[in-house]
């Protein structure tokens, strides 16, 4: 009898703590099983499996540390990624604190201007620098004939340091100004009150105190640049560095090889995650919690600061927002056959709806769809990571981080292997690349909606449940409203990012799934100038509308990725 | 070295705001002064002109027979103490204190002496090699001190220094902050919003409101003659009555249904006037011993005090505050007599701009 009570006891408490809130835990984790675990699984079985013998192999692996001709992609890649990671902080910081610190003219429309040249495909900014500079380049050709000065030239590492930088440091920037946002103005003033101040001030107090800030911006602009595959495709020439080299082992005609391609990828998986947790070390050991009753206040700059700071805010960003500028221009100029002749039309934009109109549609449908999964995803799982802390929960948010440091044409090329042969065919459809994408950008979305989660105070959702409301109407009634902003914004800049994506969309498209950033750098290819730049003007009109709506949401608050 | 501060028609403005329309002040070489006012008086806006951190739309400051209006923040050798404290969060306990001493390009021997000296002298010497936020509060204001002595400043403000702390602390670094003052012997500007912290630790308080100083008197001054009506409720709790004073030899105030006999006031006979009688300047008696007569509406425990909600014969409403004593006789609705220590009595003109007892 009493063993009875007790066992119906137990029964109830189990229960009791299986709540509508388990089931979604369990249904995310069965989701991120089927579609993350399960693909990786796949790759590292490819990659240590001789695929005529079925048996255990590291050929893969020795084959690509011992031929230099592949080994070399590693260390290029290394060394752009750093040079560029390096430089973009160089350059961000200082226009983060002038930015805070000091009156720019025109400031708001410089900020407009830096978040649209870092908002677009990169390699489309490397395809207008071709165009500005490259061997028959305007620019190159101006110098060459008129005044008899030979360019250096931009094709290899040059070009992808200064295409790549020139895209990345927004981030840095961005990242850094949303760091001096949380530093207290008393802390500048207690440094100037006590002898220190100018540029000493900016190197001893401001840099070490956003140092965190720094390392988490360093790192995505490392993974951003490690993992960038149309800018060394197109402007790298000789210089070939690792995504391009998987992107080749894989889809090449003649005999491309899953086995070898699947080895490059963990490969690249374990450089990212070892980079990703330096990182993590490194800003953990070096935070600082401040109480910023007082925020730094811009000032009049006077003199040679002001000369200067403006002179490099000008020249840095107009540099940036060039070749978008560029190629708004020659989209409007006349095409005969591949070449551009004198003259306007619209004749590009023409081309460009008829042949490629798909395209278009397939660039709203399929970011689209991707966008509502990783909204409901995102709040679902940021709801359990910081309100239902528990084992589950906890490895759904480690799980959830994976994709981080997986970089874009690696994702395809796991989604690839996996759903390409039973017991689940995806290839070819469109499910496919929602999956890449949605994958790919949930760790953003999570993170965000973590951020804006854990400023809600849990007494609120307290307050409903203890009048009555049950759980799920609580979320949905009390929740979600109060996380709305943040969530929207969120998304918004993750339709953004997905509709200039490129490195995941070319492993998996076929043709009824191509989208705009995959048909211009097909384009690009084949030397249609004209329809490229027609393509990429409305891939910017798109993303200038979305920040646009962006702004709104947001009443003009800061980006962050 | 310590200076005497001098202030000749500080104007502050913010675009077409003015914050600070014209203000002059006097401070004493090695005074404690404090500038006391409520939120957006001005206070902080002028203690940052000080400083060096606003910039001064008009007038003069001067250090000693030193015009401080162009000096970089930098070089005006003021020991600063935020409100927030503003450690360094990257720097030890140590670093912190040194920072000044070492942008002062200091021989290093003598950095580590006064380093260590005020280390001591604050108590906080054990935790030198501490990162600040493993620090509690007052641990983090004795560094901030530290840090804004030990430069050897000629002025050392300080912006509400204890109004992030919890009340016990606050009343210890209080002290701590008075004797400090006292032994270092330095002029010390001192802002804040408490009236109570105010009194207890400053030499003299400028009363401020709207960018204008008030008065400017010792804490005693202050609250038993106020300057006006301002001061008057600012500075502690006062009941105000108005009436009406009256001809005749008897030097009375009438007031709705008694009058009260306060000796000669410098005004006009039969003018209006407000009358500021602090809660603790009634005795109350149940005898009647020709006090006003009056009924008990509600009291108030609070512990040392009781304080009771009288209603006068006119019908106002005032509070006493009584000494709290065992079995007390007081009960709501019980009626009561009330005499009122008259020479702690202040009468304002109706306006409530003068001051008439203080001008006796």
């Amino acid at each position: 009898m009493v063993l009875e009570i007790l066992a119906v006891k137990t029964e109830f408490k189990l229960l009791k703590k299986f709540d509508v809130w388990s089931l979604v835990t369990l249904l995310l984790l069965g989701l991120y099983a089927l579609f993350l675990i399960y693909p990786l699984m796949n790759l590292l079985t490819q990659s240590v499996v001789d695929k005529s013998t079925g048996e255990f192999t590291l050929a893969y692996f020795i084959k690509f540390f011992s031929k230099p001709y592949y080994f070399n992609t590693l260390l290029n890649s290394i060394k752009v990624t750093f040079c560029v990671t390096l430089l973009t902080v160089l350059l961000g910081t200082p226009l983060a604190y002038f930015f805070t610190r000091f009156h720019i003219k025109g400031k708001a429309f410089l900020r407009i201007l830096i978040i649209l040249s870092s908002m677009s495909a990169p390699f489309i900014g490397a395809y207008s620098w071709i165009l500005l500079l490259g061997r028959s380049g305007v620019i190159t050709l101006f110098f060459r004939n008129t005044i008899g000065i030979q360019f250096p030239s931009i094709y290899g590492f040059t070009g992808i340091l200064i295409v790549l930088t020139l895209q990345l440091y927004p981030l840095i920037f961005l990242y850094a100004a949303g760091a001096l946002k949380n530093v207290d103005n008393s802390l500048l003033e207690a440094s100037d009150n006590l002898g220190c101040s100018g540029l000493r001030r900016f190197r001893i107090i401001v840099v070490p105190l956003i140092l965190p800030t720094l390392f988490a911006g360093g790192l995505l602009v490392f993974m951003k640049s490690l993992a960038d595959f149309g800018t060394p495709m197109l402007i790298g020439e000789g210089f070939r560095t690792f995504p391009v080299t998987i992107f080749n082992e894989f889809i090449s005609e003649l005999g491309g090889d899953d086995g070898f391609a699947a080895a490059i990828s963990i490969i690249a998986i374990i450089i990212t995650t070892f980079i990703f947790l330096i990182q993590r070390y490194l800003s953990t050991r070096k935070t600082f919690s401040m109480s910023s009753l007082n925020k730094i206040h811009p000032v009049q700059a006077r003199g040679f600061t002001k000369i200067f700071i403006h002179l490099y805010a000008y020249s840095l960003i107009g540099l940036s927002i060039m070749p978008q500028v560029y190629i708004f221009y020659t989209s409007f100029k006349k095409v005969k056959g591949t070449t551009f002749v004198p003259g306007y039309s619209l004749g590009s934009y023409y081309d460009a709806f008829d042949k490629v109109g798909r395209a278009i549609s397939n660039s709203l449908v399929i970011p689209g769809i991707s966008l509502l999964v990783i909204v409901v995803f995102a709040t679902l799982l940021a709801y359990i990571i910081v309100r239902r802390r528990n084992i589950f929960t906890g490895l759904a948010d480690t799980i959830s981080m994976i994709p981080y440091v997986i970089p874009g044409s690696v994702v395809g090329i796991t989604l690839l292997i996996a759903f390409n042969k039973p017991p689940i065919i995806l290839s070819g459809t469109m499910l496919i690349m929602i999956v890449g994408l949605t994958l790919r950008r949930l760790p953003y979305t999570i993170r965000s909606s973590v951020a804006v989660l854990q400023q809600i105070p849990l007494n609120v959702e307290e307050a409903a449940l203890s009048l009555g409301s049950s759980k799920m109407k609580t979320f949905y009634k009390i929740t979600i409203p109060m996380m709305a902003t943040g969530i929207i914004s969120g998304a918004i800049l993750s339709w953004v990012t997905m509709i200039s994506e490129l490195s995941t969309a070319i492993l998996l498209y076929v043709g009824r799934t191509k989208t705009l950033t995959v048909e211009i750098y097909t384009q690009i290819i084949r030397g249609n100038y004209g329809i490229a730049a027609a393509l990429s003007t409305i891939l910017a009109l798109l993303t200038v509308i979305s920040l646009l709506i962006f702004n709104k949401v947001t009443r003009g608050e800061d980006l962050s990725m | 070295m310590s200076v005497n501060i001098t202030i000749n028609n500080a104007v502050k403005k913010y675009g077409k705001n003015t914050i600070i329309p014209d203000l002059s002040l006097d401070i004493k070489d090695k005074e404690f002064f404090t500038l006391l006012g409520p939120s957006g008086c001005g206070k902080t806006t002028l203690l940052r002109m000080i400083a060096g951190f606003n910039t001064i739309e008009g007038g003069s400051f001067f250090f000693d027979d030193k015009c401080i209006n162009e000096m970089e923040v930098s070089r005006r050798n003021i020991g600063m103490v935020f409100q927030n404290y503003a450690i360094f969060p990257h720097y030890t306990v140590q670093q912190n204190v040194e920072f000044g001493l070492k942008n002062r390009k200091l021989p290093k021997v003598e950095i580590q002496r006064a380093t260590d000296e005020f280390l001591k002298l604050m108590q906080i010497h054990d935790y030198k090699n501490r990162m600040p936020e493993s620090l509690s509060g007052g641990q983090q204001q004795r560094v901030a001190l530290a840090r804004a002595l030990v430069i050897k400043p000629d002025v050392l403000l300080m912006d509400e220094p204890l109004s992030n702390l919890d009340a016990k602390l606050r009343l210890e670094m209080r002290q701590v902050i008075r004797n400090l003052q006292k032994e270092v012997g330095i002029t010390t500007v001192y802002v804040t919003h408490d009236q109570d912290e105010a009194m207890a630790i400053s030499d003299r308080i400028a009363v401020m409101k709207d960018g204008v100083i008030q008065h400017v008197g010792t804490p005693q001054e202050i609250y038993h003659r106020p300057a006006n009506i301002f001061v008057a409720t600012f500075i502690g709790s006062t009941n105000l009555i108005e009436g009406d004073f009256t001809p005749a030899d008897d030097n009375t105030v009438k007031l709705p249904g008694y009058k009260l006999r306060i000796g000669n006031l410098p005004c006009d006979r039969n003018t209006p006037v407000i009358l500021s009688i602090r809660p603790e300047d009634f005795a109350m008696t149940k005898k009647d011993e020709g006090g006003i007569r009056s009924t008990i509406t509600d009291s108030l425990f609070v512990g040392l005090n009781t304080h009771y909600f009288v209603e006068l014969p006119g019908g106002q409403n005032i509070e006493i505050i009584h000494e709290s004593v065992m079995n007390s006789v007081f009960r709501t609705g019980d009626t009561v007599f009330l005499n009122i220590k008259v020479d702690k009595i202040n009468a304002f003109s109706k306006d409530g701009s003068r001051n008439f007892s203080r001008e006796n």
